[in-house]
């Protein structure tokens, strides 16, 4: 309680426009706070207030039935995220196998008014009108990673950038077989399952490797699990006798590509992985295997829509952006992995 | 009538139909499967369906078919031996898994069941044998634990349909959903990786330069001919399949054999899980995806009569491997999954339309053959 009107007073403070002295004094120990800087915005977007315990919300989550890696870290994430503010009250529902089972039980948790909810739709568009309908209800949509076609369905959406993912890994191997002087190179995809998101990815890397003069000879699309990875692998490697590179859509679809490489015994290419598992980023950092970068699209958005959504919830703003509000939209950006940097990603790898 | 012993390639246009098939009067082949064990010289692809010599050419045609196709559309690699010879290698491969759980698949059907769970056993299996607990007692430790949890899941299937009297249909459609949920609960929503070199090389590993996931299929095809064939079990099956009150009446014990039926097949889908983990070197929930499908329609294809009573290993065996075909013709052409998709459906339907054709005419002429050899 105490708490909590500290932080409004801090507010009506800043609103006041009176905030110069007050955000020096409640900020006193971030040490980078120049007092030249530290103007009314700058402190508005302090992150250790961010921390700061506010008002207790109740979050609900919904995302689709985990039932592989990246999926699994992403309710895991949202989770843990959640128990680390003391003022944050997680109510997840099960999401289901299908759009249908996920409109069902996010109606119930409408039902039960939650402060704001967090939504990883199966499929945007199959959703919009149950979140649209929360919306009414003054209960705010986060949207995560799968974007409702309507924007009134949602007050932020945060999501990974398929497009950038395509777009990354197509400079790297372009790059790649560029400095090696390799001149029509013979490229395979395997991609995930054929949902928008992978179509948006294959795009994105067709036209990255155009700038480059370059196109993909062989695409299969794989389910984004091993076992299924490993079966169009091995049918992509009998398809080309010779590759110069892989990319390959999905790190944990990746272990079984990486089974059907080792099988087939074939090395003569180099692969690119995407998401960014914490298998991948080992196997970049040994290099033993044909794998030599991962095209970021992490999980860890799960955790960034959990706090987002509880700042929404408090009405706080977003730290270091000098707004009242969190914005409307977040897209990460596609990080390469490679040997050189993989390091510093071990704490995102899931 | 009993001892008819036809030569399948002499009277191709009218052939006599041996006694244990078709089992249009089950209670007759049941009696006929326990005075004596086999019904003369049947050549191997036979089976027990009397059209069966037929039915099969009629498949490594449309193989034969497939193979001229890619052939075609791609010269440059059907030139090289070595590659054609590594594709062929890749083809039985790929229909290795898929090619073992359609043995299971097809005892079920011809014994009057469906097994819908097959693919969810096999995920079920493949994530309990890769879990951290399991794989610290090594390999023996995991690949009982894949057989256990199958025979396991297929008893669980057989009493629910035996003793608790549920529709196959609902029985194994109810486990293909308590399976998954169970696969993802023990797999924490994770990716298993497989530590186990043992379990890994066997899908890497060849013998005489065949790998030996094909060996693996060969011997449970062996094993489910001769089961079906030679042995009273499979007599009783085509039996119990073919009308299950006859059979009873015949003294065979029908909720038993139906019960063993499904732990058969759920034995069969934990050697599958095995091999799966092996090739993708881990096991997940999601895995073996829609197995249950591509083997239903391997066994169509392959003559096994859904509504029961009829059915070949072989004839399945080559189902699976015209599937695997098509989807290696694909991905050799680069061709899209969505036209491949289209295509398995197409040949699914073009089967079962042969099938009805095949067997009014077989009916027709049971029909006519019990006339001549009552008078």
């Amino acid at each position: 309680m105490t708490q909590h009107s500290r932080d409004l007073s801090r507010r009506r403070l800043l609103f006041g426009g009176a905030a110069v002295g007050a955000a020096t004094l409640l900020t006193a120990c971030t040490s980078n706070d120049t007092p030249a800087a530290s103007t009314q915005t700058k402190a508005a977007g302090n992150s250790e207030g961010n921390n700061a315990p506010g008002k207790k919300v109740v979050i609900g989550f919904s995302a689709p039935a985990a039932d592989h890696g990246w999926m699994g870290a992403i309710h895991a994430n949202a989770k843990a995220q959640a128990a680390a503010y003391s003022d944050v009250e997680f109510k997840e529902v099960d999401g289901g196998s299908n759009s249908e089972a996920q409109r069902s039980t996010l109606g119930t948790l409408i039902a039960q008014k939650p402060d704001i909810i967090v939504v990883l739709p199966h499929d945007g568009k199959e959703v919009n009108a149950v979140a649209l309908q929360a919306m009414q209800a003054g209960i705010p949509i986060v949207n995560l990673d799968r974007a409702f076609p309507d924007a009134l369905a949602s007050r932020l959406v945060i999501k990974g950038d398929n497009y950038g993912m395509g777009v990354s890994a197509g400079h790297y191997i372009g790059k790649m077989l560029k400095d090696k002087g390799v001149a029509n190179p013979i490229i395979g995809e395997i991609a995930g399952l054929e949902i928008p998101l992978t179509v948006e990815r294959s795009e994105g890397f067709k036209a990255a490797l155009a700038t480059y003069g370059f196109k993909v000879n062989n695409r299969r699309s794989a389910e984004f699990t091993s076992d299924s990875g490993q079966r169009e692998a091995s049918q992509l490697l009998q398809a080309l006798p010779k590759i110069d590179a892989i990319w390959n859509h999905d790190d944990d679809q990746g272990i079984g590509v990486l089974a059907a490489i080792k099988q087939a015994n074939r090395s003569e290419f180099f692969m690119v992985g995407g998401a960014g598992s914490k298998l991948a980023i080992d196997a970049i950092k040994a290099d033993n295997t044909v794998l030599k970068a991962t095209v970021t699209y992490n999980p860890s958005m799960a955790s960034s829509a959990v706090s987002l959504a509880r700042l929404v919830a408090q009405g706080r703003g977003l730290g270091d952006l000098t707004e009242l509000q969190v914005p409307k939209e977040v897209t990460l950006a596609s990080e390469t992995i490679t040997k050189e940097n993989a390091s510093s990603y071990d704490k995102l790898g899931f | 009538m009993s001892d008819a012993t036809p030569t399948p390639t002499a009277t191709p246009e009218r052939p006599q139909l041996p006694a244990q098939s078709p089992p249009v009067d089950p209670a007759e082949t049941a009696v006929a499967s326990n005075k004596s064990g086999s019904g003369g010289k049947l050549s191997w692809w036979r089976g027990d369906g009397g059209d069966g010599a037929k039915r099969n050419l009629g498949l490594i045609g449309v193989l034969a078919a497939l193979i001229v196709v890619g052939a075609v559309t791609k010269p440059d690699l059907y030139g090289d031996p070595n590659w054609v010879w590594n594709n062929v290698l890749a083809i039985l491969q790929l229909a290795s898994v898929v090619g073992v759980v359609t043995v299971g698949m097809t005892f079920v059907i011809i014994g009057g069941g469906i097994d819908l769970s097959v693919g969810a056993i096999v995920a079920l299996a493949g994530v309990w044998c890769t879990t951290v607990a399991t794989q610290s007692y090594g390999a023996a430790g995991m690949i009982f634990t894949a057989l256990a949890v199958g025979i396991c899941v297929g008893l669980v299937n057989g009493v629910l349909i035996s003793y608790g009297r549920l529709v196959p249909f609902i029985a194994t459609l109810a486990m293909l959903v308590a399976a998954r949920g169970l696969a993802a609960s023990i797999s924490n929503k994770q990716t298993q990786v497989s530590s186990s070199t043992f379990i890994n090389d066997i899908a890497a590993r060849k013998v005489i330069g065949i790998p030996i996931l094909v060996y693996i299929l060969g011997a449970v095809v062996l094993a489910g001919w001769v089961v079906l064939n030679r042995t009273t079990f499979g007599r009783r099956t085509i039996a119990v399949g073919g009308n299950p009150e006859a059979a009873r009446l015949a003294g065979i014990n029908v909720r038993r054999h139906t019960m063993l039926l499904y732990a058969l097949s759920g034995l069969c889908c934990g050697i599958a899980a095995i091999m799966l983990t092996s090739q993708a070197t881990s096991a997940q929930a999601a895995m073996a995806n829609l197995y249950e499908l591509d083997a239903i329609a391997a066994a169509i294809i392959g003559g096994t009569l859904l509504s029961g009573g009829r059915g070949t290993i072989v004839g399945s065996l080559l189902g699976v491997i015209i599937f695997a075909t098509i989807t290696n013709l694909f991905a050799i052409n680069g061709l899209s999954i969505e036209a491949q998709n289209m295509v398995k459906g197409g040949i699914i339907v073009a089967a079962v339309l042969v099938q009805q054709f095949q067997f009014k005419s077989v009916t027709r002429l049971l029909a006519r053959n019990r006339v001549t050899t009552a008078t």
